[in-house]
């Protein structure tokens, strides 16, 4: 967990500035990682519990 | 020169929930809780509905003709939208707009009427299972529901054409407006085997052309229900495409689709690529294929992938772009933004996904799905990640996977909000959302193109509006402000 908080630590804001100038690739992939990494934690809270039930039971009707 | 291309999108919303789980009555709960006090008895209008004539000029014999499910909850929104129970599903049918820009704004307008209306059936009914609702359309399990797009199309362009130019872009826009989806659910796709497809609808066509939209689902639907002038127009009912939740790539399919159709009005049919020798093989083959390095067979044995077919598209609307100026689809700024984005794009599922990862969301959501797979050691067929993929077209903030992905906004949440009640102002939308506004106890139904009012002791008086682009703020809006009644409106339109 704390390796992910530096990481997090590092990153300036979420949403990058296409003004800016690109960054150099290693330091673009690591920011493209850590995203990443944040966004997995966030599914981790707040997919559904269940999730074999959550699917079983989402049955629709066709329609159009 | 091209007809000005006035669009809008039809979307069914998958929904869960509520007493029974019985989608019907949790359908009917959802668009009952959000119409508004006073108007919940503005009828649907059916005169003009005719959802049976085709488009290739023959009868449809092997067509049923539609239930009129009249006692089905159906609404008409002061943003002139249709909100209704279609089936079994909650229905958003966005006003008519005049550019894909506008239609993202009413698209995404339809998200909120979705979300709040959900919100409102739960706050009165405290239901075991709360209703949810999903802007998605497939269930996984071999059921799909619509998102359709429909374009204003000058009727002097033969239905046969439309086909031929059409069909490369509507098996191949999926690469940019696909969005994605775990696993196969129909036999074609379960042929094909993927772990992953780039769109929810590909595997579900299996005819060229036709009129169905709910069996047999043809790549060119011939639904000939132009709602205005039938010897003027033609409405392309496009009932292939995915409800996206990127704006980006809402605003991209309608903007890709409607240059297209005004350079088939201006170039021809001779300028487009030649469609594929099978196309419907073709669309389920490229919605399979995440590598897109599949490629199909053209008429004359020119091997493509859906990519390829994308750039020769590209290429042919930038070139129309340059001679015309495009403003058939939208003002020069606008229209110079559906190219540059579509081009970003196009290079970026290429070249460089995690470009367009905020943009398109069959990348976007493929992040979440082997990330999550890496991270937990999973299966590809683990639950859970079938879990995100719908969870991905959650509408609720609190429970969405998109909200959390960075997708880019077009429309600033204040607009969108803005636009619930107000209607937009190019198209007749206008004149039959501010109706509804001002005077709902006097309005009877409404339609596409028309609206009828009920003055009490006089028959019903029915105001016809069969161009589309009559009815606008510029044309209507004095009147409108002027008219503090509905008597006075029927007054001066009769004067």
């Amino acid at each position: 967990m704390s390796e992910q908080e530096q990481v997090r630590k590092q990153r300036p804001e979420r949403r990058t500035d296409e003004s800016t100038a690109p960054e150099v690739d290693a330091t673009r992939g690591d920011q493209i990682k850590a995203d990443l990494d944040d966004l997995l934690d966030e599914i981790d809270e707040v997919l559904e519990d269940n999730a074999e039930e959550f699917v079983r039971n989402y049955v629709q009707k066709g329609g159009e | 020169m091209a007809i000005e291309k006035v669009l809008g999108i039809e979307t069914e919303y998958g929904i869960v929930g509520g007493p029974d789980h019985d989608p019907i009555t949790a359908s009917s709960l959802v668009v009952n809780a959000f119409a508004q006090p006073g108007m919940s008895h503005v009828n649907w209008d059916f005169e003009d509905e005719m959802p049976g004539h085709d488009a290739r000029g023959f009868p449809a014999f092997t067509s049923v003709a539609p239930l009129i499910e009249t006692h089905l909850a159906n609404t008409v929104l002061p943003n002139g939208a249709r909100f209704y129970v279609d089936h079994a599903h909650p229905e958003y049918s966005s006003p008519e707009v005049r550019t894909p820009l506008e239609g993202v704004r009413y698209d995404a307008a339809g998200e909120e009427v979705l979300r709040r209306a959900a919100r409102a059936a739960n706050e009165l009914g405290h239901y075991p299972q709360p209703i949810v609702v999903y802007k998605n359309n497939s269930d996984g399990k071999g059921n799909s529901y619509g998102t359709h797009e429909n374009y204003l199309v000058e009727r002097s362009i033969e239905f046969a054409d439309i086909v031929r130019a059409m069909v490369p872009h509507l098996i191949s826009r999926q690469i940019i407006c696909g969005a994605g989806k775990v696993g196969a659910e129909t036999e074609a796709g379960f042929a094909l085997g993927p772990t992953y497809q780039i769109a929810q609808r590909s595997e579900f066509f299996e005819e060229i052309v036709g009129l169905e939209t709910t069996l047999k689902r043809p790549i060119v639907n011939t639904r000939d229900e132009p709602h205005g002038d039938p010897e003027r127009f033609r409405r392309l009912h496009v009932i292939i495409g995915d409800a996206n939740m990127s704006q980006v790539a809402t605003f991209v399919k309608l903007g890709s689709t409607s240059l297209l159709l005004a350079t088939l009005e201006d170039f021809g049919t001779s300028a487009f690529p030649l469609p594929p020798r099978q196309p419907v093989r073709a669309v389920r083959l490229y919605g399979s294929d995440v590598s897109l390095r599949a490629s199909v067979e053209d008429e004359e044995g020119r091997s493509l992938s859906a990519w390829d077919y994308q750039d020769a598209l590209w290429h042919l609307a930038d070139q129309y772009v340059g001679e015309t100026g495009g403003s058939a689809v939208a003002g020069e700024s606008e229209v110079a933004f559906i190219l540059s984005t579509w081009r970003e794009l196009l290079d970026g599922v290429r070249d460089d996904r995690d470009l367009v990862a905020d943009r398109i969301d069959w990348v976007a959501k493929l992040r979440l799905i082997e990330g999550y797979q890496e991270r937990h050691g999973l299966r590809s067929d683990d639950m859970r990640l079938r879990a995100i993929d719908l969870q991905y077209h959650d509408v609720r903030p609190e429970r969405s996977l998109a909200a959390r992905c960075g997708l880019r906004e077009l429309i600033a949440p204040n607009d969108i909000q803005r636009s619930l009640a107000e209607p937009p102002r190019s198209t007749r939308a206008y004149f039959r959302g501010r109706c509804i506004a001002q005077y709902p106890e006097s309005i009877a139904a409404a339609n596409w193109d028309s609206v009828v009012f009920d003055l009490g002791a006089d028959p019903l008086q029915r105001v016809p509006m069969m161009d589309p682009l009559r009815g606008t703020a510029e044309l209507t809006e004095e009147l409108l402000d002027r008219c503090t009644t509905a008597r006075q409106l029927l007054d001066e339109l009769g004067s």
